[in-house]
């Protein structure tokens, strides 16, 4: 399944920067960048349980905030691009 | 059931792959040219000389990557694999089973009889299709003797036997696959197979298909924990996967020749593509083998029925599926091994 994780961590401290770039590697580790703190995954439910595990564990529920929008399957669908950087897909031919 | 996770192909001659935490990464002058999660990933497939870093064969190993290497023509050179993996009983069956030779030849013969009859198959459907564009009576008469061939395995006692019915098969249904083709004919006429050079450019296709087939068979016999080099029809020789090759001959037709067939007919490669060398060789060029490549991705998405299981399955998961009911046959689950039919 296809997930959207997009996050919103609070910079103002150190600590926080800190959150941030953690946060941003477990998502590249993931997914793929397809804007600044959004990320496009495709992952089965373990990898996703795993995921979902490792940010929650990293951020302060406090003062920062992850959302999860599963896109499922028929992702493809779902998302219309516009603009630069097009990004590819994880289920299309991968040629370099 | 396994998915089908994606093959990722380098084909930039000056490429190198490395690896960051879990992602695979493309680099090209310093550059990350891609990046994409390794858990995305079966197998990679490098075209050229395109270097690795030993830290990505790790990465590719611990997580059952297949990492292969093949010359820009499309011929194997090596890959990368890591600990070898399943279950030993069920290798020390295998060769066992190897060894005696009335189990080597009645599995020999269940491949062989698949074989013939997927590639009559072939045949059959486009003397359906097209009735108008072929040699009706030749054709006919051709799968009529292929269909006569199955019976005639039965009573082969070695190995030399079913080889010897194989190459008769096998010479009739390439002196007939030059039928199959409805546009570009002259172009992609083919005399005879030959290989190690390809000297015409359906042999040069049809080699290179069939080394994607043996990357993915290979990888499917390792999956369920198999040795892919030792195999009942085809002798054990250093080097080569010999077990892959074994379950590759019945998916050979289904597989490989007909997307040969399908992307001249269609239009999607053309004479332009390859290059004739002096001595003869035909190789293809890089757009050719990109196209390839995107036809063989996918073709592999395409769902289709397996016969035996009778569950929707993409074609790029029928290796592993023969390579799982080959095991289950070795392990005592199922009485025999059925063999992949195309109807």
């Amino acid at each position: 399944m296809m997930v959207l994780i997009t996050y919103d961590v609070n910079v103002t401290t150190d600590a926080g920067k800190s959150r941030l770039r953690k946060v941003a590697k477990q998502c590249v580790n993931y997914g793929q960048r397809v804007q600044n703190s959004v990320f496009e995954c495709l992952l089965d439910p373990t990898k996703f349980a795993e995921l979902k595990f490792r940010l929650e564990s990293i951020i302060d529920p406090k003062t920062d905030s992850l959302r999860y929008y599963f896109l499922g399957n028929n992702w493809k669908n779902r998302v219309e691009h516009f603009g630069a950087k097009t990004g590819y897909d994880p289920e299309g031919m991968l040629m370099v | 059931m396994r998915r089908l996770l994606n093959t990722l192909y380098v084909t930039m001659p000056d490429a190198y792959l490395a690896c960051d935490g879990e992602n695979v990464l493309i680099k090209a002058q310093d550059e990350i040219k891609f990046r994409i999660p390794v858990h995305n990933l079966e197998g990679i497939v490098c075209f050229g000389f395109a270097g690795a870093s030993p830290k990505l064969m790790y990465l590719c190993c611990e997580r059952g990557v297949a990492l292969s290497f093949l010359t820009g023509y499309g011929k194997f050179m090596g890959r990368v694999t890591g600990n070898v993996s399943g279950n030993v009983l069920l290798r020390r069956t295998q060769y066992r089973w190897s060894d005696d030779n009335n189990t080597a030849v009645r599995l020999s013969r269940r491949f062989i009889a698949a074989k013939i009859m997927n590639s009559r198959a072939v045949l059959h459907r486009v003397l359906r299709d097209h009735p108008e564009a072929v040699d009706q009576d030749s054709l006919r008469r051709a799968i009529q003797l292929l269909a006569g061939m199955p019976k005639r395995l039965e009573q082969a006692k070695d190995g030399d036997a079913v080889r010897g019915i194989e190459g008769e098969a096998a010479r009739l249904y390439f002196t007939h696959f030059n039928e199959l083709l409805l546009s570009q004919k002259d172009d992609f006429q083919i005399a005879d197979r030959n290989r190690r050079p390809p000297t015409d450019r359906m042999n040069a296709l049809l080699s290179f298909l069939y080394t994607l087939l043996t990357h993915e068979s290979v990888a499917a016999l390792e999956s369920v924990g198999l040795d892919p080099q030792v195999g009942f029809l085809h002798r054990d020789r250093p080097g080569r996967p010999s077990l892959a090759l074994d379950i590759m001959e019945e998916l050979r037709p289904h597989f490989a020749d007909r997307l040969a067939v399908t992307l001249v007919n269609r239009n999607q490669i053309s004479a332009k593509g390859f290059v004739i060398k002096e001595n003869g060789t035909v190789l293809m060029d890089d757009d050719t083998r990109k196209a390839v490549l995107t036809a063989w991705q996918k073709r592999k998405q395409e769902e289709i029925v397996h016969p035996y299981l009778e569950i929707k399955i993409p074609l790029g998961l029928i290796p592993y599926v023969q390579a799982m009911l080959l095991a289950r046959y070795m392990r005592g689950d199922l009485e025999d091994y059925p063999p992949f039919f195309w109807k």
